[in-house]
């Protein structure tokens, strides 16, 4: 049977959707089952545990940001609740203002 | 141990192909034509188009036109000039000569126009072929083979199938003794400090850092960043996460050097390609699509390119075969005769990461071995190449400690 999710490193606290799901869809997380909160795509991330703010965000086995507050198992992990660890060089923090302009 | 093909072309310069490949190359925009119409009935033949349109001379495009008629699986030259450009084509010839190879040079200015050089070219390549079938055949070991990957026409599924499937690839064709090189720094940014962690030597973990910096500045001067507002609605949230799915093309292993276009590995290992000119940015973007990518990544002596896919590109490229790797279940089945692996089945059930590297790595063997990639049975042979400077490499990106 085709999973709803694939964890892509075993000390990765968050799983990736393997295909798009609709808000209150049940999807499994490991083997526990969880309602989606929004119509999310492939790709997108929801917590595999409890992650705690100012934790890392695991995937590939790689700290891709931390926690910007307390995340419950299941839940969505996107813009709204984690941010990037990414100290940028000089010029990349200007082209990031530069694209940042509406 | 078991060779990995019978029957490879062996070169004078100790390499061995997977492929033999005649290659018709033009010297300037001015002699594409000519070149192409006396390509093209050899096609089937086995007479790849290759050429540099710039009619001002520069010694990256020098370089690779070199590498690429000296790659390994090419087994013959015809360079075609107009006559007033600035190739080196004298040199060009020679370099290929001395290589063991024949070659001609076809020059239209002084060869009567386009319908006499186009009948003597092909008289050419009829002498050429002649002698290519003559060329002895060797054993070829999979330690003796080079492995390039690069991604293209990418979505949300290329970062977490097909990229880190051919990773899985790279770690066992690396630890075989094969060459792999990845590449575009510019897709790097945000993971830089995770490369350098991989570095054979501290000297080469500064070089690695360095190269994804200078990325940064180009791109950024280029006006345009790496991450954009499309990755965050497929689910990407920061840089460092974009980046560390394109970076999982390069798997596990630890990275034994930085080469630039037209660097050949010396061993086997994983070698970083650093595409981005070094100083003030003059020639505009570093690789102008894919397939500026691919020709560098042969330049550097790679037999085959492992092309991660997911909104399904259906390139090719000329002088080395291209297998397509698709991470989206969906685009295989829409582009089923463009398409090699179906690293998408694991987000169907139908298979683990591991499974998909595993199957990576005979399609390796089997295009080595002669079968036919997609894009190959199809007749894409795409090439593109422009205008670069590099500084020369310091030799703290070849460790030799290893």
């Amino acid at each position: 049977m085709a999973p709803d999710t694939l964890q892509l490193a075993p000390q990765d606290n968050i799983v990736v959707l393997t295909r798009s799901a609709g808000a209150g869809d049940p999807i499994r997380v490991g083997d526990i089952e969880v309602k989606l909160s929004a119509l999310l795509g492939v790709g997108h991330k929801l917590a595999c545990r409890a992650i705690a703010r100012g934790e890392k965000i695991y995937k590939f086995g790689a700290p891709i940001g931390s926690a910007t507050q307390d995340i419950a198992f299941g839940e969505h992990v996107h813009l709204h609740n984690i941010q990037s660890d990414y100290l940028p060089t000089y010029t990349l923090e200007k082209g990031r203002e530069f694209h940042s302009k509406p | 141990m078991k060779p990995l093909i019978e029957q490879s072309w062996p070169r004078a310069d100790g390499r061995k192909g997977i492929r033999n490949t005649l290659v018709v190359a033009y010297l300037v925009e001015c002699a594409h034509h000519v070149a192409r119409e006396i390509q093209m009935p050899y096609r089937e033949r086995g007479a790849h188009l290759i050429g540099f349109s710039g009619c001002y001379p520069n010694d990256y495009s020098f370089r690779m036109m070199k590498s690429l008629c000296t790659h390994p699986n090419v087994g013959g030259v015809l360079l075609l000039s107009l006559g007033c450009e600035g190739f080196n084509r004298n040199g060009l010839r020679e370099a290929v000569r001395e290589s063991g190879r024949p070659c001609e040079l076809l020059v239209i200015q002084n060869s009567g126009g386009t319908r006499s050089t186009i009948e003597t070219g092909r008289a050419r390549i009829e002498a050429i072929l002649a002698e290519m079938a003559r060329q002895p055949r060797a054993p070829m070991s999979l330690s003796e083979l080079c492995v390039g990957t690069v991604c293209g026409g990418s979505d949300g599924t290329s970062g977490i199938t097909a990229n880190p499937g051919i990773g899985r690839a790279f770690d066992q064709l690396v630890g075989d003794g094969a060459a792999c090189i990845f590449e575009e720094t510019g897709e790097l940014i945000g993971c830089e400090h995770i490369m350098a962690a991989r570095a054979a030597t501290p000297e080469l973990a500064e070089r690695l850092t360095a190269s994804v910096e200078k990325a940064a500045r180009y791109y950024t001067v280029m006006g345009h960043g790496s991450f954009a507002p499309g990755n965050a609605d497929g689910g990407l949230t920061t840089q460092e996460e974009k980046s560390m799915g394109a970076y999982s093309k390069s798997g596990a292993s630890a990275i034994s050097g930085l080469i630039q276009p037209g660097n050949v590995p010396e061993k086997g290992g994983l070698y970083l390609l650093d595409v981005v000119p070094d100083g003030e940015p003059r020639f505009g973007f570093p690789n102008i699509n894919d397939n500026a990518e691919i020709a560098e990544l042969i330049a550097c002596g790679s037999h085959l390119i492992l092309f991660a896919t997911g909104r399904g590109s259906v390139v090719g490229s000329a002088i080395s075969p291209v297998i397509k790797v698709c991470g989206n279940p969906e685009t295989f089945r829409n582009l089923r005769d463009d398409m090699d692996v179906d690293a998408g089945r694991i987000l169907e059930g139908r298979g683990t990461l591991e499974e998909v590297g595993t199957e990576i790595v005979d399609c390796v063997r089997e295009v080595a071995s002669g079968k036919p990639t997609a894009s190959e049975s199809l007749g894409h042979q795409e090439f593109v190449l422009g205008y670069k400077s590099f500084s020369p490499l310091g030799p703290s990106c070849h460790p030799t400690s290893q």
